[in-house]
Formats: C-alpha cells, sequence, structure tokens
C-alpha cells in the first residue's frame, strides 16, 4: 500500500536537504540558525510518531522562537536570467504545461477511478492507496509523476528539483510553517475550550432556535473570528466546533460535508477583509505603491459582503442535502 | 444544564489580535496565544508542550500540498513556466480593464480549482502583468472617450487587480479535493468524529464559487462604468471634439 508515511518520508528528507544546503551556503549569514530550523522541521516529520509529544512539543517552540527571533534567511540560490528564461519558454511551449497538469490529472484520476483498486503481492494483500488519506495520497503520486514529467521535459536530474524545492522553500521561509502552527493553535484552542466559550458567548445573547438565525450566526461568525485571527483555518475549529457541529449538525441534522464547505467560505469573506491577513491585502497594497494601505480590503469590500450573504442563504437551502 | 463555561481561554483570541496589531513575528504571536491559552485553560506547561506536539505530529499532512510540487514546479519556472503563462495571457486580448480582469479572475479561479494555485500571485503576476494592463486598457478606453484617468481611479483600478487574484485564488482552491482547507476541515471533523468524504465538501463549494465569480464580475464591470464616466466627466466641454478648440 502506497501510505501517507511515505511522503511524510520524503518531505522529511526535503528539509533535511534545504538543512544541509543552507548549512553549507557560506553567503548566507545566519546560515547555522537557517539551517537548525529546518532540521527541527526535518526531525519532526523523519521521527514522526516514535517522537514523544513532549519532545515534539519542545521542538515545536524551539522552531518558533528561531523564527520568531528573524534568524532564518533565504539563501543563495541562482535562477538563469530572464532572457534564458525566456528562451526556453519559446523553445518548449505548451510542453511546460504539462508536468503541471499532470498534478491536479493523477490525483483525481487516484481519488476516483482507483479509489478501490487492491493489491495482491506476495506477503502483503490490501489497498493501493492508503483508503484514510486518499487525496493527499494521490496528489504525492501526481507530485512525482510530475517530476519525472519536468525532468523529462527540461531534460534535469531529480537532484536538480531538489535543488529547486529548496529556493522555493527557501524564498517562503519560516512562513512555510505560519498555517502548519495555526492549525495547531487552532486545535489547542479546541481543547482549551475557546468554541466552547465563543459558543456560549454566542448562545447567551442570541437564540438560536431559528434555523435561518443559526444559518446566519455560523457564517458571520466564521468571517468575524476570520477578521480577528487573519487566517480561516485558525477560524474553523473553533466556529465549527462551538456553533456548526453542535447546532447545525446537532440540532438541524445539516449534512457535514455543506456546513464545512460553506463554512470555510464564509470563513475566506473574512479573509478578504482584514488587515490581518496581511500577505493577501497588505504585502500587494505596498507591492502595486498605494498609499492606502487598506486600498485593497477597500476593493474587495463589495464582493466579500455578497458573498457572505449568498453563503448563508446556500447554507440554509443545501444543509439537508 | 448550568455547567459553568470557563471564559478566559478567550484570552488566546486577544494575544492573537494585540499581536498582529503590534505587528510582531506571527510565528511568535502564535506560540504566545498558545501559551496564554493553555495556562488560562489551567492547563500544566508541560501538559501545554504535549498537547502542541501531538497537534503538531496530527497536522503534519497539511504542509504536504505545498511542499510535494515544489520540486516539479521549480524546474519549470527554471525551465520559463511563468514567462510562457505571461506570454500565453498577454495574448488574451480586451478592451476594457474589467473585461481584462474578468478573464484573469476566470482563469485564476479555475487554475485554483485545479490544484494550480500558484500559476498567479501578486508578487510574479499581479505587479508586472495583470495591473498595468488593466491600468493601459483602462487608458485606451479614457482616451477613447476623449478624457484621462484621475490618479484615484488609477489607484482603484490597481487595488482591484489585487482584488482579483486574492477572489480568483480564495473561491478556486477549495474546489479541488487536496487542497489545504479541505484536509484540514476533513481532520478537524475527524477529531469531532465526524467522517466526511473530501470530495463532497469539494462538490459543496461550487455553488459559492460559482457566486463569487458573477458578483465579483459585476463589480468589475461597475469599474468599466465609473472609468467611463469619469473619462467623460473629465473633459466635458470636449464634447464632439471641435467645439472645444480655443
Amino acid at each position: 500500500m502506497i501510505s501517507i508515511d511515505l511522503f511524510y518520508l520524503l518531505v522529511g528528507l526535503l528539509f533535511a536537504a534545504t538543512a544541509i544546503l543552507n548549512l553549507r551556503d557560506r553567503a548566507n549569514p545566519r546560515r547555522y540558525t537557517t539551517a537548525l530550523f529546518w532540521g527541527l522541521y526535518a526531525m519532526l516529520y523523519l521521527l514522526g510518531e516514535r517522537l514523544a509529544p513532549l519532545a515534539a512539543g519542545v521542538l515545536m517552540v524551539a522552531m518558533a522562537l528561531v523564527a520568531g527571533f528573524g534568524l532564518v534567511r533565504p539563501g543563495r540560490a541562482p535562477l538563469p536570467g530572464e532572457t534564458a528564461r525566456r528562451a526556453s519558454a519559446a523553445r518548449l511551449g505548451h510542453k511546460l504545461l504539462i508536468p503541471a497538469l499532470a498534478i491536479p490529472v493523477v490525483t483525481m484520476i487516484g481519488s476516483t477511478l482507483l479509489k478501490d483498486v487492491r493489491v495482491d503481492l506476495g506477503g502483503f494483500a490490501g489497498p493501493l492507496l492508503d483508503p484514510k488519506n486518499l487525496t493527499l495520497v494521490s496528489m504525492g503520486c501526481g507530485a512525482m509523476a510530475a517530476l519525472a514529467l519536468a525532468c523529462r521535459v527540461t531534460r534535469a536530474t531529480p537532484l536538480q528539483g531538489v535543488r529547486e524545492a529548496r529556493r522555493l522553500i527557501d524564498a517562503m521561509g519560516w512562513a512555510v510553517v505560519l498555517p502548519h502552527m495555526l492549525a495547531v493553535l487552532g486545535l489547542l484552542f479546541a481543547e482549551a475550550g475557546v468554541g466552547k466559550a465563543v459558543a456560549h458567548v454566542t448562545t447567551a445573547y442570541i437564540g438560536l432556535d431559528s434555523r435561518l438565525l443559526a444559518c446566519a450566526v455560523f457564517c458571520i461568525g466564521m468571517a468575524l473570528f476570520t477578521i480577528v485571527m487573519g487566517n480561516g483555518f485558525a477560524a474553523f475549529p473553533v466556529i465549527a466546533g462551538g456553533i456548526g457541529i453542535p447546532v447545525l449538525v446537532g440540532v438541524y441534522h445539516a449534512n457535514p460535508a455543506v456546513m464545512a464547505a460553506i463554512g470555510m467560505f464564509s470563513a475566506y469573506c473574512g479573509t478578504l477583509l482584514t488587515p490581518m491577513a496581511a500577505n493577501f491585502n497588505i504585502v500587494p497594497a505596498a507591492l502595486l505603491e498605494l498609499p492606502d494601505k487598506n486600498a485593497v480590503i477597500k476593493a474587495q469590500l463589495p464582493t466579500a459582503l455578497p458573498v457572505l450573504a449568498v453563503n448563508i442563504a446556500l447554507l440554509y437551502f443545501l444543509m439537508y442535502q | 444544564m448550568h455547567t459553568a463555561v470557563n471564559l478566559w481561554p478567550l484570552l488566546g483570541i486577544a494575544v492573537v489580535a494585540a499581536g498582529f496589531l503590534l505587528r510582531a513575528n506571527p510565528v511568535l504571536v502564535v506560540i504566545a496565544a498558545c501559551a496564554v491559552t493553555g495556562l488560562a485553560a489551567a492547563l500544566p506547561p508541560t501538559h501545554i508542550l504535549e498537547s502542541l506536539g501531538s497537534a503538531f505530529l496530527k497536522t503534519r499532512n497539511l504542509p504536504l500540498i505545498l511542499l510535494l510540487p515544489l520540486a516539479a514546479i521549480g524546474l519549470l519556472e527554471r525551465a520559463g513556466l511563468k514567462e510562457h503563462a505571461q506570454a500565453s495571457i498577454a495574448r488574451v486580448r480586451s478592451a476594457t480593464a474589467g473585461r481584462l480582469l474578468t478573464v484573469y479572475l476566470l482563469v485564476r479561479e479555475l487554475a485554483a480549482a485545479f490544484g494550480l494555485t500558484s500559476l498567479g500571485g501578486h508578487p510574479n503576476m499581479v505587479r508586472p502583468l495583470v495591473a498595468p494592463m488593466a491600468e493601459a486598457a483602462a487608458d485606451a478606453a479614457a482616451a477613447k472617450a476623449g478624457g484621462a484617468l484621475g490618479e484615484p481611479l488609477r489607484q482603484r483600478i490597481r487595488a482591484m487587480s489585487a482584488a482579483t487574484d486574492n477572489v480568483g485564488l480564495f473561491f478556486g482552491e477549495d474546489v479541488f479535493v487536496a487542497f489545504g482547507a479541505i484536509v484540514l476541515m476533513q481532520t478537524i471533523l475527524r477529531a469531532e468524529g465526524l467522517e466526511v468524504d473530501p470530495l463532497h465538501m469539494a462538490l459543496w463549494g461550487i455553488p459559492t464559487a460559482v457566486s463569487a465569480f458573477v458578483i465579483h464580475a459585476w463589480n468589475l464591470r461597475r469599474l468599466d462604468r465609473r472609468i467611463l464616466r469619469e473619462a467623460m466627466a473629465a473633459q466635458p466641454r470636449a464634447g464632439h471634439g471641435m467645439q472645444a478648440r480655443p
């Protein structure tokens, strides 16, 4: 069986390679701490569940401190000049799109057609793809297929692919770990009862005995919480745990898939409205040299609010599907 | 049922809000919020670390979507994928800023829905290509109407270019089954005892994705009308050309 552990291992090796390449990069004044950061991340992936939770927690906090104090810097990773890239683009043309498209295509095939395929090889019999993580495993296979195709189209080696991956990981820097850490914060919020506290505050002031009101409070709550947290990933566990699951699914028997999908999109309406989502709203304003830092948010307001209203209506009408 | 609910963990939210207002490093803010939330819920420090560790290991699947395609995408980028995409999009000639941005919205949303979330973005597509093209189209339209673009409108067009990228990305990506948000939702719901098929979640995202496209395209049409109106207003006496000559 192709299981998700294989891809944890690959990502662990990729982080280890990033650490080593950064350690050997003498041009980077912060090469030791940068390598430490990626090395710690590599350990968390390579050792995985064999680590005691306490040890994993300590490693994670160490990573956060290294990153938080600005000790992670991108190394030097040369890319061919723009003229060379244009010439290569003109030569290869649409062939360049084939590997990129292989990822979604293989993912789709894996998660639909190969869903129930079983293998029977000597000592092993069972499903071909890990059924619990079907789409992720399919996507991992798609990424490997894409790498093979990309090597073929560009006549590069897989090792060059690892170097390119390191260049991109370096460019993103510690921001790579931010969604992961926000998800951890979301789970801790759930454990500490933040969802319950939010639900308590909401239900204490608003009666949720009307289905329309419950839908509205859920969607608006997602958006508001995202505005505060700057990220739908942090809002989702709290509001789904506080209102979505107990009220919409528990009391009104909503379809959890509809609740989750529309809930997350309501959270994205909040992302469009908050300066906390700096990458999407504040950074572009600076990139486009706009004097008003909130110009992008203002441009998004007439889209975000109607979409939020549409979400409430969609949830109300589709929740029993 | 009158069980007391501990409201202190809400302090964690306050820490996040304060941290971002003070523009502290987001990773530090998140860790500080973890500490405050854990302590406010009266969890002992070792228990907090254990919770963080097991949550971190449990969510190891999240970054896979981002990380696994990097080797292939990096190789293609080196071989000129971005230049090729830019040249292809530049061939989509359209008379107005709004129509051009609507085409970009459609391409961005569809590409994101097929998992190609990195085929766009503010530094690599919006600043060098989309915003200048939209501005140029608006300039041409204004000149045809006998006027010129004012600076506020110029800035509005650039802001709309950035907004279009965001809207296309956000409402496209959740329609693709392997995207991070879908995996996150599945993980969270599983922890609450609900087993949900990711394909269903992707499917139920489609009505919102279509609505977002229609609503944003409508706003882009309004932008076009505003460009035309302000261009006309900028030179009211120009009217039909000849009379305005001194």
